[in-house]
């Protein structure tokens, strides 16, 4: 039992001796997980764009060719990125430039971070998105090419809208993943959470109570990342009730429709009670 | 004599080396009501689709007010926006409200602003009956409701003809009135309208013209009197006496 005490003495003391380092750490972990997210969800969106314009035998062979090209390039794009270890996509960015510029141009090392983690993310997200853009049903396409939408606003207005409500759960799993994953980008010496566990471990010896550190404090991260993807989650299911908009009183009582269990409505209707049967006793 | 708004010229369409459209010919006149029967699978919704542009014709021209469509300006979804088209399956944007389905193709492929947007939307919900809940979320409604949110949606496009691709088969029963009212409505105020249908009510009593399919081809056509008291080819009378043995 005293190895417990003596291993939160530790973690304390630790702690109190680090913890800038700690907190530098965790916010570079998260900036680079939450831009890379994003940006990996821009490129994911756009590829899902290209990938899906229709084209039809009788369109130009200049159009078909293009469409071709772009799809190939994707599709190696997302068989590169996808199929080969960040941790050496990352050396392979940052070194690429000087081997071939003769050390005279070098991308920093958080640019590279940044740039290797978002084009890693969009070539999953890529994936994601298309499946996603599958799934929605081929009626919504034609409802807006019928009021004469083209692919793009087609895109942008009704499917990419749902699409990403069906993909957040895994937009969730991609910032996850990448606040964890980051800390591969050690290799080319971006200083993150993981980084600054191993410097302060070089410098006091203290692997076990550092690694217990770090362990709560990517969990407290990554908890955090999912309470707050799953409000995002409800926020886009938007209300549960419409508002009927009418003065006619006869719409009125065909027209509410209850969508599940509303507890805001349950709440003041118990209100409108309580508040009823106070007047009555008061009244009495 | 009226103006013919679409022509259609030896359209055929294969799926493979399944046929399902044979060198169909027919026109459409400015005010038309025409209703498009036959059994299922004879190409009726296939050539409505054609007829949009959903679905690729294979061969044939459509020509839209003298002009044939490949050669319009601003392409296939510049000439979609001047038909309108009413799904079996409503179709109605699962992301937006009531209102924004009917406001969003205004003002983005109109170019309207908002405003305008807004109250040429309210106009048709008004009509159809919808005005009511224009802050609901198409899965919040009924059948019969979606449908004519849906039906609301094409005419604020104020389109040049009405396409209905079998716009009651989804409904149930009860619902099937209340569209079909709508329908009615619109083709009393003039409505250029074609529509598929297994209403043969709908077709004998509110269409001024009955096209008969039947295996790829228009084997009749004619006006409701002619195809229903009197129809010439033995296909059509098969047909219709299916219809009447189930009715009685």
């Amino acid at each position: 039992m005293n190895k417990f005490t003596a291993l939160y003495a530790d973690m304390i003391k630790t702690w109190e001796g680090h913890s800038a380092q700690y907190l530098n750490g965790v916010v570079s972990t998260l900036s680079l997980a939450f831009v890379a997210t994003v940006i990996g969800c821009i490129i994911g969106l756009v590829c899902g764009i290209l990938q899906t314009i229709p084209y039809s035998k009788k369109d130009n062979p200049f159009k078909k060719a293009v469409l071709w090209l772009i799809r190939i390039i994707i599709r190696i794009y997302v068989e590169v990125f996808r199929g080969t270890p960040m941790v050496l996509q990352a050396m392979f960015v940052y070194f690429a430039i000087p081997y071939f510029t003769n050390n005279t141009v070098r991308l920093d090392v958080i640019p590279t971070a940044y740039l290797v983690v978002s084009i890693n993310t969009g070539a999953y997200m890529a994936e994601t998105v298309r499946g996603g853009i599958l799934s929605i049903d081929p009626g919504q396409t034609e409802g807006a090419k019928a009021i004469g939408m083209n692919h793009l606003q087609t895109m942008l207005y009704v499917i990419l809208p749902q699409t990403i409500k069906n993909i957040i759960p895994q937009i969730g799993n991609n910032f996850i993943i990448n606040i964890k994953d980051t800390s591969v980008m050690f290799i080319i010496g971006y200083t993150e959470l993981f980084a600054a566990h191993k410097a302060i471990v070089g410098a006091k010896y203290v692997y076990f109570p550092s690694s217990v550190i770090t362990m709560i404090l990517y969990l407290a991260l990554t908890v955090i990342a999912s309470i707050i993807l799953r409000w995002w989650e409800d926020l886009m299911d938007g209300p549960d009730n419409f508002d009927v908009a009418t003065t006619d009183t006869l719409a009125l009582t065909s027209g509410t429709y209850n969508y599940r269990g509303d507890k805001k409505k349950k709440k003041r209707e118990k209100q409108q009670i309580d508040a009823n049967t106070e007047r009555e006793e008061k009244n009495e | 004599m009226s103006e013919v708004i679409l022509q259609v010229n030896h359209l055929s369409k294969s799926f493979g080396k399944n046929e399902v459209l044979k060198d169909i010919d027919f026109s459409v006149k400015k005010g038309d009501v025409t209703s498009i029967i036959g059994s299922s699978g004879s190409g009726k919704s296939t050539l409505l689709r054609c007829v949009n542009l959903l679905e690729t014709p294979t061969s044939g021209e459509i020509i839209y007010r003298g002009q044939n469509i490949e050669t319009l300006k601003g392409g296939q979804s510049e000439y979609r926006s001047h038909v309108g088209m009413v799904f079996q399956s409503f179709n109605l944007f699962a992301n937006m409200s009531v209102l924004k389905n009917c406001v969003i193709g205004q003002t983005k492929v109109l170019g309207k602003t908002k405003d305008e947007a807004q109250a040429e939307a309210m106009k048709f919900l008004e009509k159809v009956g919808m005005a009511p809940y224009i802050n609901a979320k198409p899965h919040q409604l009924s059948g019969g409701q979606k449908q004519r949110v849906a039906i609301a949606r094409a005419l604020a496009m104020n389109p040049d003809v009405l396409l209905f691709d079998e716009p009651t088969s989804a409904l149930d029963p009860e619902m099937v009135g209340e569209v079909l009212s709508v329908m009615q409505d619109l083709a009393a105020e003039g409505m250029t309208m074609l529509v598929v249908t297994h209403e043969m009510a709908f077709a004998k009593d509110v269409s001024n013209r009955v096209i008969y399919m039947n295996k790829g081809v228009i084997c009749e056509d004619g006006t409701p009197e002619q195809i229903f008291g009197n129809p010439q080819k033995q296909e059509t009378k098969d047909f219709l006496a299916r219809f009447r043995s189930l009715s009685e």
